[in-house]
């Protein structure tokens, strides 16, 4: 019991010492603010899609458990256990979504992004040019991604390296594993041994 | 008057020495142990590659021939770490190939690996004999052609769970003709089909192969082939364990079963025909070690093949196994050491499967030397912790998880402060600790009176608020990582508890409430720590001292703020603090 009390007491006196030193919770110029509410967890949030949120975020109420939405990391299962059931390989991050990594050559790391999002080619090169600041331009049947400087290619189930665009969109995000853009001069090798 | 032993005595006597812990209190005691200490030390761990340099390492311990390293916070197996957060084992690499040319043994955890690095390893160590990468990223199959091609002497390739970019299954066959010291080879976590007949000549030569951990696509009509050239297998990881209805593949496979009279572990498993189970009745009655957790076969199945082994030790198994197969074990394997029950299908509210509590129970009742438990559920009572803790105080490593965040007690709808307490209370012994279901600030003032052993401790989803982290800080005299997830802990309890940062080896926080200006403060007032704040939602330079972060990662460290960082993460440089304060 007297352990008990004087841990709380050291808490509260190093609380006094706290304010004592002038460092708030608060903004500057406010009051003593009450303690900051978290975000908790009931938003479905991923690494790749950032949702903007500021310090003056809402309070959000603890919500009832969400069993149906899913939270990132949790239950805190391995990546490579989680579609054992279906027994398919690993090709979605969580339940819904089809994230895949990306990365492009020169690039410091790699980022993550759902197919799902995306509904034709078209879309998904206009996430990937935004998302990487480069250019990729137009896929033509004869020249690939020629005229560009950098060439979208994708590993498939089998494990090849493929161009995008040859296969149908519905094809491709099914054996899509993971997406790489190339440097233009690298990809016209992969071009010509088509 | 001085007395001391020569020093070719003292090594002697040290070489008898091989705990770190033991190590390091032998180099303190003088500085001549010191001096001698250093030069005869052989095995190095670091447990957080960032909290010394590889030039530190190298300078203190010159006769070095085992490393092992560890880089990205255990969360990152979850996701909850972001890409390019760091742990590149280049650098060490680089320096280990410069100062260690003995060097025989490199194991490597959470960490990036190139290919140039095993490139590099594999030319720079003669007697290079074991390479781990467990949870590993970063290299491909190009770098592992390397390492069969290059090291002569390599007796140990282990892949655990890494995630390897499998441009071809030919690397294997890089392993020399006179390549024949092999005893270890886990493979298993490559998706694409290695040459098969590499690997066969491979087996084949490799006498003293005791461990061989196959990958999916090698197909069951060809693990008979394996088995026959390698019937010294002490441990075996299956590939594909399904075939057409085939008996000669399962009368083969029996056959070469039989023969394999040292097998003691069993993995692998992937997509399991229940009709080829019987095939290696023959081993269970020796088995150690058994790994169903990639089968989804059903409980009876299971059940079946748990009571043939009477002598497991550790056990890990789907949420299948249900209650019932749990009592067969609770019945059967009497010497049962470790149990992991992982759910198969995580994401369901309800899934098909009567996995309760009870399976739990049962087996904390039959199984008397029951030490570690990772068990996934969708539910629990207090009482049935309560029950856990009184049948098992020798516990030493406790992991619940209950799927639903926050779920109560079933029977009460309270918190499971008081099951959780039992656990701490009775298992003095309890070195590692995971937590879930619905927890208040009193569930850790349990954990703070009692788990003087605890090392690791993992909270998610609990708490009410300062005071919560405060009992954790201040009771846990053994902490060494403390990772937190969604949790109401904000400022208070970490400036209250300073001092016991530095006794750590580290803390994760994510999704709590700890402010910008805390971590400057922190950051400020202790320079042994670094204090680094993940944001990849915006710019780290805006943000407010009031801000919450939203992920933190504090450790301890000789060798000051790390300059590997990606943009979204920044180490609270103490000199900007001074300035902009």
């Amino acid at each position: 019991m007297d352990r008990k009390r004087s841990s709380l007491n050291l808490f509260e006196d190093i609380d006094l010492n706290y304010k004592a030193t002038e460092l708030r919770l608060g903004l500057p110029g406010t009051d003593d603010q009450p303690e900051i509410k978290t975000s908790l967890s009931g938003n479905k949030r991923s690494s790749s899609e950032m949702e903007s949120s500021t310090c003056t975020d809402e309070n959000e109420s603890r919500s009832a458990s969400p069993t149906k939405e899913q939270v990132v990391g949790w239950p805190p299962v391995r990546s490579y256990r989680r579609n054992i059931v279906q027994g398919k390989k690993e090709s979605s991050e969580m339940g819904s979504g089809m994230y895949v990594k990306v990365s492009m050559d020169g690039a410091p790391y790699l980022r993550k992004v759902d197919l799902k999002m995306y509904r034709s080619y078209e879309e998904l090169m206009e996430g990937l040019q935004k998302m990487f600041k480069c250019i990729i331009g137009l896929y033509s049947e004869r020249e690939g991604y020629n005229g560009s400087q950098h060439a979208p290619t994708y590993e498939d189930k089998d494990g090849d390296w493929m161009l995008v665009g040859d296969v149908p969109w519905e094809m491709f995000i099914t054996s899509c594993k993971r997406l790489r853009i190339m440097k233009a001069s690298e990809a016209r090798g992969l071009d010509d041994s088509l | 008057m001085v007395y001391s032993l020569p020093e070719e005595v003292l090594e002697h006597v040290f070489s008898f020495i091989t705990l770190d812990k033991d190590r390091n209190a032998v180099s303190l005691v003088c500085k001549s142990w010191y001096e001698i200490e250093r030069w005869c030390r052989r095995r190095i761990f670091v447990g957080n590659c960032y909290a010394v340099s590889p030039s530190i390492m190298t300078r203190r311990f010159p006769e070095v021939r085992s490393v092992e390293l560890k880089g990205k916070p255990h969360f990152a197996d979850f996701n909850l770490v972001p890409e390019g957060w760091g742990g590149f084992a280049c650098p060490w690499i680089s320096e280990m190939s410069r100062a260690y040319p003995w060097l025989e043994e490199i194991r490597l955890k959470r960490m990036v690996v190139t290919d140039e690095s095993l490139e590099l390893i594999s030319t720079s160590f003669k007697n290079f004999k074991v390479l781990v990468l467990s949870s590993c990223e970063g290299f491909s199959t190009d770098g592992l052609a390397a390492i069969a091609a290059n090291c002569r002497n390599l007796r140990k390739l282990d892949l655990r769970e890494s995630e390897v970019m499998d441009l071809s299954g030919h690397w294997l066959s890089h392993f020399p003709n006179t390549c024949t010291s092999l005893e270890s080879l886990n493979i298993a976590c490559l998706g694409s089909e290695v040459s098969f007949s590499a690997l066969e000549r491979l087996v084949g030569r490799s006498p003293n192969l005791k461990i061989l951990r196959l990958n999916r696509a090698v197909p069951l009509e060809k693990l008979s082939t394996l088995l026959c050239r390698a019937p010294q297998l002490v441990e075996l990881g299956t590939g594909a364990y399904s075939s057409g209805i085939r008996s000669d593949v399962y009368s083969s496979l029996s056959k070469a079963f039989l023969g394999c009279k040292e097998l003691k572990g069993l993995s692998g498993f992937w997509d399991v025909d229940p009709s080829y189970l019987l095939a290696f009745y023959s081993v269970c009655s020796r088995l150690t070690s058994l790994n169903l957790s990639y089968a989804t076969i059903r409980s009876p199945d299971i059940t079946k093949v748990i009571s043939q082994c009477p002598n497991l030790q550790r056990l890990w198994v789907l949420d299948h196994v249900e209650d019932s197969g749990l009592n067969a074990v609770a019945l059967s394997c009497k010497d049962l050491r470790e149990l992991r029950v992982f759910p198969s299908d995580p994401y369901i509210a309800d899934a098909n499967v009567t996995l309760t509590e009870q399976g739990l129970v049962s087996v904390s009742e039959g199984c008397p030397k029951l030490q570690s438990v990772l068990y996934f559920c969708r539910q629990m009572s207090n009482s049935a912790l309560i029950t856990i803790a009184r049948n098992r105080p020798n516990l030493i490593c406790f992991r619940l998880c209950v799927i639903e965040p926050r779920a109560p007690d079933y029977l009460t709808l309270e918190p499971l402060d008081v099951g959780f307490g039992a656990i701490v209370e009775h298992c003095k012994e309890l070195r590692r600790l995971s937590l879930s279901g619905l927890l208040t600030d009193r569930v850790f003032e349990y954990i703070g009176r009692h788990a003087k052993r605890l090392e690791m401790l993992s909270i998610a989803f609990a708490g009410n608020s300062d005071l919560g982290l405060h009992h954790v800080l201040s009771g846990c005299d053994g902490l060494r990582k403390l990772e937190i997830r969604d949790c109401p802990f904000g400022d208070k309890a970490l400036l209250a508890n300073v001092a016991k940062l530095e006794t750590m080896r580290s803390l994760w926080m994510s999704s709590c409430a700890v402010s910008y200006g805390a971590c400057k403060f922190l950051s400020q007032k202790m320079p042994m720590l670094n204090v680094e704040v993940i944001d990849e939602n915006g710019s780290l330079d805006s943000r407010f001292d009031s801000c919450p972060v939203e992920k933190l990662y504090i450790y301890r460290t000789v060798a000051g703020p790390r300059s590997d960082m990606p943009g979204y993460i920044r180490t609270i440089d103490r000199d900007r603090v001074n300035t902009i304060s």
